[in-house]
């Protein structure tokens, strides 16, 4: 019943059109550029699949609905979270509304499905999807990801938890999925490497109905938890933790989605304190992000998280990427070469690509405060230009197997 | 030791909550021989509902009964307007309710939005329990309390009331009913709306520890099969029980074989109906 496909102009690009065919030097086609949003709009993820949508139409309202001086259309398709619709719908883009350049989707598991398509097709896509692979062992070379791969952040915070906090025994938690286990597995790697010991890993299943058998089981001598859950599981997660009355005996600490602000808007003094990592706060301050913030607050009445200011940062890229050829957006060859070489300041910070097309950026420990009478993830420590294979060698990290339950091995469960 | 006596409770915790989903889900199935597929759908908008009664500034009690009073008239509707059009036409009923979810599952989306919106645990029930140097979540006992209740209300409704007899007769013989005089149409909506209600009640109850989310409405309507398809259709107590076993099988399950979670959790039914297709405690063959 969703309206599945819309098309939205702005206002403002509308209203050039005029200008544009009245002769004045434009040194391009009439044409506008075409950029597909692939969006969740309806079912669980639709949360974060808003989100996306909404921090594209702010970059576009406050750009005039234009980049490199050419006005964009925005055609923006509903997966519903399915893989087989994301496929189906990423054609419709490519072959029906003939867009030049993609952005989306959400999961990870819809842009796996994508993926061939996409080499087939050579579509250049700016992803906000997390799955190592797509950027390590098996590159597209039509995909960049301006956000953070799924270990990309907790390596930062297990550098953090055992260097920093001093942690030394600690627990991992995360969904039952290639998401989880690759964080939580990036998180043991790194901790484990500086003396810390994790001593019990838990992955309950995606859509675990409550955590009460979970609760029960966590080892009462860890230092903390990390809680590598994405969605709203982590913060039912450490509701039902309290309920269990193990508030302020348990120290938590999370992943880069376990407490994003999209969640944070619907949590009480619960979440004060927690410390979490993620390479974006809505209360992070740089040039931009202080007008990006407030603006998104503005328009739709709460903070940008994860995903408002995923594709915010990817439409920055974009254009900065579409301005250094010319706004030849027709020329993909060019434009992916041009996304490769990106180096541009945006909402998240100074955006670089390393070779497989991974973002190399800052990383941010954020904490939980209370500013103004709502909760924000204030930034306390700032991690700079972080690639997605930490302080390894890139040849040696790729040359072990990709991140799981069981690689790298944990050697210290008790 | 602790944790076996910890996971015990949280057994009977996830078994009243499951209780409380499955008994209207369990009614209607008996009665009209529907699996309405939006149980799910409707336990979703019954924790919705209690949300936004108690933005209202109404307590959970009111705002459970408040949930359950409105789910129950749209439960009502829907059988009087939709599925009564399709009487005789079971596959299509079945259908028609798997449409309904979806179209309530968005209607949600629309309403409420994509968030999780946590439902609050009442004040004198925030603060966990100590005894015999056990912790547990006080609202999770209550929750054990309510399905008690519930299942008790339930059984005298069934077993001592006019109404009770009625649908005893209908889900034994439906032909028979008629003949001697029950109104079946009468009996349907009426089932059809405490069923709904049930699915209200269970989701504002529910809501302190599940929350109100997308997605709920699957989540949940899978576990409500597998405790009828255990239980036996047409069978409270069975329901009640399969309810409990559930609970069991599931918290212990994840505690101690976490990686087979969803194994577990299905491997009996699949077992019941290959074995024992009428259920635990049923009469009626799935």
């Amino acid at each position: 019943m969703a309206i599945d496909r819309r098309q939205f102009l702005q206002g403002a690009a509308a209203a050039g059109v005029g200008v544009a065919y009245s002769g004045l030097s434009l040194a391009q086609t009439n044409e506008p550029i075409r950029l597909g949003l692939l969006t969740v709009k309806t079912g669980p993820l639709a949360s974060g699949g808003i989100d996306m949508e909404r921090g594209l139409e702010l970059y576009m309202k406050e750009h005039g609905g234009m980049m490199a001086g050419r006005k964009v259309e925005v055609i923006v398709a509903d997966t519903g979270g399915v893989p087989a619709t994301a496929l189906t719908k990423t054609q419709e883009l490519v072959e029906r509304s003939k867009v030049h350049v993609l952005t989306g989707p959400l999961a990870a598991f819809e842009a796996l499905a994508i993926d061939d398509y996409i080499r087939a097709q050579k579509m250049p896509i700016l992803s906000v999807a997390a799955a190592e692979d797509m950027t390590q062992r098996k590159p597209n070379p039509w995909f960049v990801r301006a956000t953070s791969s799924s270990s990309q952040c907790s390596h930062v915070m297990a550098h953090y938890c055992a260097t920093v906090l001093k942690y030394k025994r600690m627990i991992l938690i995360a969904d039952d999925i290639a998401y989880g286990q690759e964080m939580n597995a990036g998180f043991q790697r790194v901790f484990e490497e500086n003396g810390g010991k994790v001593i019990q890993k838990l992955f309950p299943p995606l859509t675990t109905p409550e955590y009460g058998s979970f609760i029960a089981q966590l080892k009462k001598d860890a230092d903390a938890i990390f809680l590598g859950f994405a969605g709203s599981n982590g913060f039912r997660f450490i509701r039902q933790l309290n309920e269990f009355g193990s508030a302020g005996k348990m120290k938590i600490v999370g992943g880069m989605t376990a407490l994003d602000e999209s969640v944070l808007r619907n949590m009480g003094d619960e979440a004060l304190g927690i410390p979490t990592v993620c390479w974006y706060s809505a209360d992070l301050n740089n040039p931009i992000n202080v007008k990006f913030a407030p603006s998104f607050r503005k328009a739709y009445g709460y903070d940008p998280g994860y995903y408002g200011a995923g594709t915010y940062v990817n439409a920055e890229i974009l254009n900065a990427a579409l301005v250094s050829i010319g706004g030849k957006a027709e020329n993909k060859d060019a434009l992916m070469a041009a996304l490769k070489k990106t180096n541009v300041q945006t909402a998240r910070g100074p955006v670089t690509f390393d070779t497989y097309g991974n973002v190399v950026g800052n990383i941010y420990i954020r904490k939980v405060e209370r500013k103004d009478g709502r909760l924000v993830n204030s930034v306390v420590h700032t991690y700079p230009d972080v690639s997605q294979f930490w302080k390894y060698d890139p040849k040696a990290f790729l040359a072990n197997p990709v991140y799981s339950r069981d690689w790298p091995p944990a050697k210290n469960l008790e | 030791m602790q944790f076996w006596q910890i996971q015990a409770l949280n057994s009977f915790a996830l078994g009243g909550l499951l209780f409380l989903l499955s008994s209207g889900f369990a009614l209607i199935f008996g009665l009209m021989r529907i699996a309405n597929l939006t149980h799910g759908a409707l336990f979703m908008l019954g924790a919705y509902v209690a949300v936004t009664a108690m933005r209202f500034e109404a307590g959970l009690a009111v705002a459970a009964l408040c949930a359950a009073l409105v789910v129950g008239v749209v439960g009502g509707l829907i059988e009087r307007l939709i599925l009564r059009r399709i009487s005789g036409n079971a596959q299509g009923q079945v259908l028609a309710t798997l449409g309904i979810s979806f179209i309530t599952a968005d209607f949600c989306l629309i309403v409420w939005g994509g968030d999780t919106i946590p439902i609050q645990t009442p004040a004198m029930f925030q603060a966990p329990l100590h005894f015999m140097g056990l912790t547990f979540p006080t609202y999770r006992l209550v929750v054990i309390g309510i399905a008690v209740v519930v299942a008790i209300i339930l059984y005298l409704l069934m077993e001592r009331t006019r109404l009770g007899a009625m649908i005893r007769a209908g889900v034994d013989d439906m032909q028979m009913a008629r003949a001697v005089g029950i109104r079946a149409s009468a009996l349907f909506t009426t089932v059809f709306c405490l069923g709904a209600f049930l699915a209200g009640l269970g989701g504002a109850v529910g809501g302190p520890i599940f929350s109100a989310y997308p997605g709920l409405d699957s989540d949940m309507l899978s576990l409500a099969l597998i405790v009828v398809i255990l239980g036996g259709i047409g069978s409270l107590i069975g329901t009640f029980v399969a309810s409990f076993i559930i609970g069991f099988i599931y918290t212990f399950g994840t505690a101690l074989l976490p990686d087979l979670a969803y194994v577990i959790l299905f491997l009996p039914m699949v077992i019941v109906i290959a074995f024992r297709p009428t259920g635990l405690f049923g009469t009626i063959r799935t």
